[in-house]
This record gives structure tokens, sequence and C-alpha cells, in this order.
């Protein structure tokens, strides 16, 4: 009788454990489009995961997607905080002036912007070394290439897409000092019809490996049919071209979210931080490489990656000019970081010019 | 079987019902979609209607925000049902809206950073001036020449999307800006910020002017000799042309108010809550307000109510996504079932169902 009595006086403390839980942070992530795109939100969405993985019970990770650049984001955002969020991640550049007017308002909420310039006391910033991965692809397109043209499909004239444009060319050209660049700007980030196109007009002017600074898979699907070389945009994207597929560029945000995470949990998190990492702390992951490719290139390739890593190579390193000629690097000394974060000019060797 | 008469007497239970039944009928139909996606029906389908309205956590911010989504749509949707009482077919709202934006920032950003009280009445009317400009292309080539006014009013919103981002790239972008794409933050700039009017809550002069307007809009439609015409001339152009009035001036006139009131509210938008030119600035107002001044009836009052329902939708519909895990396609499907039904009770305001005996 008397354990009966015990059993019934426990289970108001087992419910009660149920639904007294709440997990002691949470945290939001807002994404432009949608994380089904095998591209930029997807891989943002598998960060979100490696939170969830790394914390358990102990975070509670949510997260809207198809959220405009506009005032809806900063909406989006303040309903996010009344709704008990400490931590925000903005995972798009038009996210910045939003992100920077919500933490005004919600000074306890800690916020990290990917890819802007802004910080406050609670906002930092994070952005990739994309250049770098752009390094190595460039490299095995320089050697890849038998009509020596190598198309460009880019999205927006802005410095994190002239800079990859630049390190590719650099490095494709000390792989094959025959190499021509063709780049078409599509004005858009996500666009499958438009990256489609773009990747088939630059196959008819005779190109043969296509790179792109765009999200979705269409220039890979392209590509396969059209029996020329392509590489993964921020995920592997060997399924969508599997004889096309050459290596991809991974955007590896699992770390630095797990990192950020852990820092707000136990209080040494800091506002107007400015993050710009590659490939040495796995921002920038460089795919598997396909079977099309020769060993020796695979072998170059890698020790390009292991060098950026290490430190001891740069994907800018003098002597470079710029494209009217005008000296830029000297022998031997590399980008320093300001030239390189608002990188508005071509380097030498690059035909056509940034839309204005 | 059965078949649809057409009513002979107009019925206000019906129109009263209707809206009701369709919302009920929504209720129903997205509830077992979310159920089906594993999310409780009652807790989703209270958060979309509900708490943006009334619980503790969100209204106080989300009401006033309900206004704000709202004031662009109701504005744009006032100025499109003109035209459509009259058959004068606007259908780029979205491309005056983005004009009339450009217009007013360009003018701002022409004076940074030199401060007075007359820019932000002077940007006012650049907004409407470039939303008027860009609806008057579509007018002259109607009246000149007789081109289809849906086709050249569609295509020149891509046209004017271009021009975004030229000026996101070009001309307007900041200086200061690293480089990226995208004007001055207007905010910053005090002489060409689109203020709040009540602290805290963001309402700006576009959401009070939007309210005006449906007063505006009431008393031209029903008291105004103007409006008058425009229902007669949608009506039958036969008899409006014994008025001696040429059709033409109907054209342009449906053409200016509505470029004009969607340059207006891009002006509003950009000066506001968006704050900057970039090159996603448009996000489909322009669009969206056809449907509002449909679902409205092009009636001003149901413009207002139809604009209010549409935000309450996008407000609450954002609340669902990331507090119960639902994925955005699924509050397009609720949005799209909402209209559905709305549409579709509309058949029995003007129609009669007769069963027949075999």
């Amino acid at each position: 009788m008397r354990n009966l009595f015990k059993l019934i006086a426990i289970i108001p403390l087992l419910v009660f454990a149920n639904i007294g839980y709440t997990a002691d942070m949470k945290v939001g992530f807002i994404y432009i489009g949608p994380p089904g795109d095998h591209g930029w939100n997807y891989q943002h969405d598998v960060g979100r995961k490696a939170v969830d993985k790394a914390f358990g019970d102990k975070v509670e990770t949510v997260f809207q997607e198809n959220v405009p650049e506009s005032a809806d984001a900063e909406r989006v955002m303040t309903q996010m905080a009344l709704s008990g969020a400490d931590m925000i991640f903005a995972t798009s550049f038009g996210y910045m002036d939003p992100v920077l007017n919500v933490a005004k308002k919600f000074p306890k909420v800690k916020f990290e912007h990917a890819t802007g310039y802004k910080t406050a006391d609670n906002v930092s910033t994070y952005s990739a070394r994309f250049y770098e991965g752009r390094s190595v692809i460039g490299h095995v397109a320089g050697k890849m290439t038998k009509s020596n043209k190598i198309g460009y499909v880019a999205s927006f004239p802005i410095p994190e897409v002239v800079r990859g444009i630049n390190s590719a060319y650099l490095a494709a050209k000390k792989a094959n000092p025959n190499v021509e660049f063709k780049v078409i700007w599509i004005f858009t980030w996500y666009d499958p019809a438009k990256e489609a196109d773009a990747a088939k007009t630059l196959i008819s002017q005779g190109a043969d490996v296509i790179m792109q600074h765009v999200d979705s898979s269409a220039i890979m699907t392209v590509a396969e049919e059209a029996g020329v070389y392509a590489f993964g945009q921020a995920s592997d994207m060997s399924e969508f071209g599997p004889n096309a597929h050459l290596t991809a560029i991974i955007n590896g945000w699992g770390p630095y979210y797990v990192k950020r995470v852990k820092q707000a949990m136990n209080g040494t998190w800091k506002g107007g931080e400015q993050t710009f990492d590659g490939i040495k702390s796995g921002m920038v992951v460089i795919g598997d490489m396909s079977d099309k490719i020769p060993d020796d290139v695979k072998k170059e390739a890698m020790a390009i990656a292991d060098g950026i890593a290490s430190g001891s190579m740069h994907s800018f390193t003098g002597p470079v000019n710029k494209q009217d000629g005008s000296p830029w690097l000297k022998a031997g000394e590399t980008a320093d970081i300001g030239t390189l974060l608002g990188m508005n000019f071509y380097v030498e060797g690059i035909e056509g010019d940034i839309p204005k | 079987m059965f078949k649809l008469e057409p009513r002979v007497e107009f019925s206000p239970m019906i129109s009263f019902l209707g809206p009701l039944f369709s919302i009920v009928l929504t209720m129903i139909f997205g509830g077992i979609l979310f159920f089906s996606l594993g999310v409780d029906p009652v807790a989703a389908i209270k958060m979309i209607f509900w708490d943006p309205l009334m619980s503790e956590t969100f209204a106080e911010y989300s009401r006033p925000q309900i206004l704000i989504k709202a004031a662009p749509l109701i504005l744009i949707a006032l100025g499109l049902s003109l035209g459509f009482k009259a058959n004068i077919w606007n259908i780029g709202a979205e491309g005056q809206y983005i004009m009339g934006a450009i217009f007013g920032a360009t003018f701002a950003l022409s004076l940074y950073p030199s401060e007075s009280v007359f820019i932000f009445p002077v940007m006012i009317i650049a907004g409407i001036i470039g939303g008027g400009i860009w609806a008057m292309i579509p007018a002259m080539l109607k009246v000149k020449f007789k081109v289809n006014e849906i086709l050249v009013s569609l295509m020149l919103v891509y046209v004017a999307e271009q021009i975004l981002a030229l000026a996101s790239l070009g001309f307007l972008r900041n200086p200061d800006g690293a480089g990226f794409p995208g004007s001055r933050n207007l905010n910053d700039y005090p002489s060409a910020s689109n203020l709040e009017l009540i602290n805290g809550t963001g309402i700006h002069l576009g959401v009070l002017i939007s309210l005006l307007m449906v007063i505006f809009f009431y008393i031209l439609l029903f008291r105004h000799s103007l409006g008058f015409k425009i229902k007669l001339i949608g009506h039958s152009p036969k008899a409006y042309a014994f008025s001696g009035d040429s059709p033409n001036k109907m054209v342009v006139i449906c053409l200016l108010v509505s470029g004009g009131l969607a340059g207006v509210a891009g002006l509003f938008e950009v000066a506001g809550p968006a704050g900057q030119i970039t090159i996603d600035f448009n996000v489909g107002y322009g669009f969206t307000a056809i449907i509002v001044a449909f679902l409205g009836r092009l009636n001003p009052i149901g413009i207002f109510l139809a604009g209010i329902i549409m935000a309450l939708t996008y407000v609450g519909g954002e609340l669902t996504q990331f507090m119960l895990n639902l994925p955005a396609a699924a509050i397009q499907v609720f949005q799209g079932m909402l209209l559905f039904f709305l549409l579709s009770f509309d058949l029995f305001v003007n129609y009669k169902l007769k069963f027949l005996k075999d």
C-alpha cells in the first residue's frame, strides 16, 4: 500500500519534469531562400543542425526560410527576439541594416550577421574566405580546360564576387598561361533558369569549364548535358552532374556556429567582432575530387589548399597588376585585408568590365 | 442536376456569410494540411489569426506591424480598383512602386547631407511623379496606338527592376558602403526619413494616408461624378460615349491615379520601413495588391479589410514558421486556400444555385 502511495506521489513529478523543461538557450536563423536549395541556405541549415547536435536539449534552434532582404526581415527578427530567442544568425548580406535596427531594440539578444560589415555592441559579423577555395578550383580549371576558355557565371558585382573571379583567374593563369576568362553577370543569387541560360551562352562561346558564383545546381545540370566540366557551389553537387562535377567549394558554417553558441552560453561571446575565416578553420572546405582529374593535378590542387591553410601560400601574391596595367602587388607582397574586402577591380588579364 | 442562375436581387445575407464561410473552410482544410505536416492544427490557426492581434508576447508589436504591412497594399489596390472598374487593366503597379521609390530616393540623396523641412514633402511629390510617369507610358501607347495596356504595364515591371539594379549598383550606391550594392539608409538622413508618428510602433505617414485614402476613394466612387463615369464606362462604353467625354481621358486618369498611388506607396516604403534602395527592394506589393483589390470587390472599405486580412496572414504566417516549424510553402498554400474560397464564394453573391429535377 505504501509503495502505491509513493508511486502516485511520483507521477506529478514525472509530468512536471516533462512540462517544466525548457532549453537554456534559443537560437534563431533566418534564410534568404529555402534550405532545400542545395546551395547557400542548405549549408546554413547544415550549420544549424550541427548546433542541434552539439548541444542536444540545452539549445533550441528555430529558423525562418524565404525572408526577403527588406522591412520583412526586421519584422521576422523582432518577432524571433520577442519569442525569446537569445541569439540570431542572419545569413544574408541584405539583412545588414535590419539586423542593426533590431539589435538596437534588443540589447540583450546576440546577433551574428553573415557577410556584412556593420557591427554593434551586440552584433558581430562572419564571412568566409571563399576566394581561397577559388584558388584551388581555379588551378583545376586551368589544367582541365582543352579550349583554354573558362566560363564564369557571376551574381552581383560586389567585392566578394569580384574577389572570387580574380582569385580563380590568377590560379588558372598560373596553371595554364593560355587560359581566358569569360564572365557573365546575371544579377541574382538564385534563379535556375537565368543561371542555365548563362551557362549555355558560355558553352556556345567555347568554354569547356564553367565556374559559378550563384546558388542553384542548374549550371551543373547544363554542364552534364553539354559534356563540359563544372564545380559545385556551396555544396557538393555531384548528384546533378556525375560526369561534369570536378570538385566543390563547400561552405562549412557548423564549426563557427557551434563555437559562437558555446561562447554565448558561457558568457565569452563578444559583439563587434568580424570573423573572416577560410580553409584553415574549416569554414571553406574543398569537396571530393572527381576521378576525371589526373592524379598529379589532384595533388597540386591539394597542395595549394594545404599551403593556404598553413599560411605558406596566399591567393593574392605579387607581382599582380590591376586590369588597367597599374601595379597592385609587388613581387612577394600579399593583399591586405582592406583591399580584399572592398575589391572593385579586375586583375590584369581578365577582359571586360565590372558592371557599374 | 443543378445550374447557376444569375441573382436578380442582391442578397446582403450572402455577401456577409460568404467571407465568413470561406474563412471557416480555410481553417478546416488548412488545419488538415497542418495536421498532416505533424503540427497541432488548432495551435497553428490560433497563431495565424489570433496571436498577432491578441497574444501577450507579440500583439503589442504586431498590431501596428499589420497596419504597416497593409498600408502599401491598400494604397496600391485603391488606385488599381478605379481602373479595374473601368476595364482599364494596370498590371504593372509593381514597376510604378519601384519607380516612385527611385524618384523619391534620388531626389533626397542628391541633396544629401543638407537638411530642410521641404525635402520630405518634395520626395512625396517625386514619388507620385515617378509612379505616374511609369504608368503614363502604357496610357499614352494605348491612347495613341491602341497598344494593350496589360502587356505594356506588366513588361515595364521588368524594366523598372533593371533600373532598380542600376540604381543600387550605380548612381545611388552608398559611397561609404565598401562597394556593396544599395543606397544610403534614408533613416539615417533626418530630412528624408519617413518618421514614426507614434513612438515605438513604426506607424508612419504612409499608414495614415492609406487610411485617409480609403475615405477619399469612398466619396469619389459613390458621391462624385468621376466615380459614376468610371462605373459607367466599365459597364457600358457605348452609354459612356453619349456623355461626350472621350474614353481616352478615362484611360489617362485611371492609369495616372493608380501609378501615382503605387509610386507614393514605394516612396513611403523606401523612406520608412525599408530605409534604402536595394536590388531586392520590391517584394511583390504591386502584384499582391491586385489580389487585394479583387478580394475587396473593388470597394474601398472592402479593400481596407482585404489588405488587413492579407497582412494578418503574412505576419501570423511568419510566427507559425519559426514557432511551430511549419515550412514557408505551407503558409503560402494556406493563403492560397483563403483566396480560393473567398473568390469562389463570390460566385454565390452573383449567382443562385438551383437544383433541377431530372
